[in-house]
């Protein structure tokens, strides 16, 4: 798989905005980035609202996401463009979740929604009018998605990939630096993780590095990338990130996000938990 | 807590403000013309390890929600880039503005 088959960059989405059969989707937590300046055309999907089971932590399942792309107008065939704030954070998440959902004609744009500000490119409050379909969703491809019991026993024979910050891997920081820093939860990590921090696999812009550049980060951290691989951030956001390199960048087979992530690990009773850095016991 | 990770608004500092325990590390963007909103701030350690970023208001106020010790503060915006650094001995508030040209 190479870089063009699941990324595409700014230059090319601006070539491409009334291109039939392509659709831009902007995802987000806090959607009001969107009310206040999109890409043209672009459809808004809100991570928490909208992907999210109301009720229990979950997703929404397979005819809650039909009836969602079917009321954006995205139909089966459509190219989604898929992109955002945060890094593209929640964007790389919604791609994760298309995949996961059984849509391949999914790609992320390289540096989301910061890349395309700091190319200075138009930004328009304009809300597309889009017909609705009669979008038909796959059943979960669950070979993209770890569960909690499935995490613990790839404690010391899978890679488990942990890429919060260092500071949330040691147990300092129990949240993102942008977060006030409240939890309940135990801080450390999952024992034998490692943590590559997913700004790593990125450069400033936002956009991802390149294939070779992200097999040496990981080769330099230890992981072999011959066995499986699980990804775990903190709500399971930013390891859909990792994920991503991993898996659609680097092209390895077997990786699993696991979206419980550290909200769910840091809260279980009687699993093993890990303090200190990097390598540190 | 927080359910999700995205940043919360961001707001001007007030003067005096109470933090509470947290360690705050927040400030303004300035450009040729005054304060310089929409940049994008990114937090790094003392060992230009990335720790977090937002995207400064139209005012051009950032804050991050850090722990003790020396941060480096970089913003990029379509006009420039600029930096600036912060030493946050403990809970508080700890003020920087950073200069874009």
């Amino acid at each position: 798989m190479s870089r063009e088959d699941v990324l595409v960059t700014t230059q090319w989405a601006e070539e491409n905005l009334n291109t039939p059969g392509v659709v831009f989707a902007e995802v987000d937590e806090d959607t009001t980035a969107y009310e206040g300046g999109h890409i043209p055309g672009a459809v808004r999907i809100d991570w928490k609202t909208e992907l999210q089971d109301p009720v229990r932590r979950d997703f929404v399942d397979k005819e809650g996401f039909e009836k969602l792309l079917s009321a954006k107008g995205i139909a089966g065939d459509d190219l989604v463009i898929l992109y955002g704030g945060n890094n593209n954070w929640f964007a790389a998440y919604a791609y994760w979740y298309f995949k996961l959902y059984g849509h391949d004609k999914v790609k992320l744009l390289d540096g989301g929604r910061k890349k395309w500000e700091l190319d200075g490119r138009d930004l328009v409050k304009e809300v597309p009018d889009r017909p609705a379909t009669n979008y038909k969703a796959s059943d979960q491809d669950l070979s993209l998605r770890a569960f909690r019991d499935e995490v613990v026993d790839a404690i010391n024979t899978k890679n488990l990939v942990d890429v919060r910050s260092p500071d949330e891997f040691s147990g300092k920081l129990l949240a993102p630096a942008h977060l006030p820093q409240e939890s309940a939860q135990r801080g450390g990590h999952i024992p034998s993780a490692v943590n590559v921090p997913w700004a790593q696999t990125a450069n400033e812009d936002g956009t991802f590095k390149t294939a070779d550049e992200l097999k040496e980060l990981y080769e330099d951290a230890g992981l072999d990338t011959s066995k499986a691989t699980i990804a775990y951030c903190r709500i399971g956001e930013r390891s859909s990130h990792t994920w991503f390199a991993l898996h659609e960048l680097m092209g390895l087979k077997d990786v699993k996000n696991y979206d419980g992530s550290w909200t769910e690990y840091g809260s279980l009773v009687g699993v093993p938990v890990e303090t200190g850095s990097n390598g540190g016991k | 807590m927080s359910d999700g990770c995205g940043a919360p608004e961001q707001t001007a500092v007030v003067t005096g403000e109470d933090t509470g325990d947290q360690v705050v590390v927040a400030g303004k963007v300035t450009g040729g013309e005054g304060a310089l909103g929409g940049a994008y701030v990114r937090l790094l350690n003392a060992d230009g390890e990335f720790a977090g970023e937002v995207q400064a208001s139209p005012e051009g106020d950032f804050r991050f929600y850090a722990a003790p010790g020396e941060w480096k503060v970089r913003a990029l915006h379509r006009s420039g880039n600029g930096e600036a650094t912060v030493a946050a001995a403990g809970p508080g508030l700890h003020q920087v503005t950073i200069a874009v040209a």
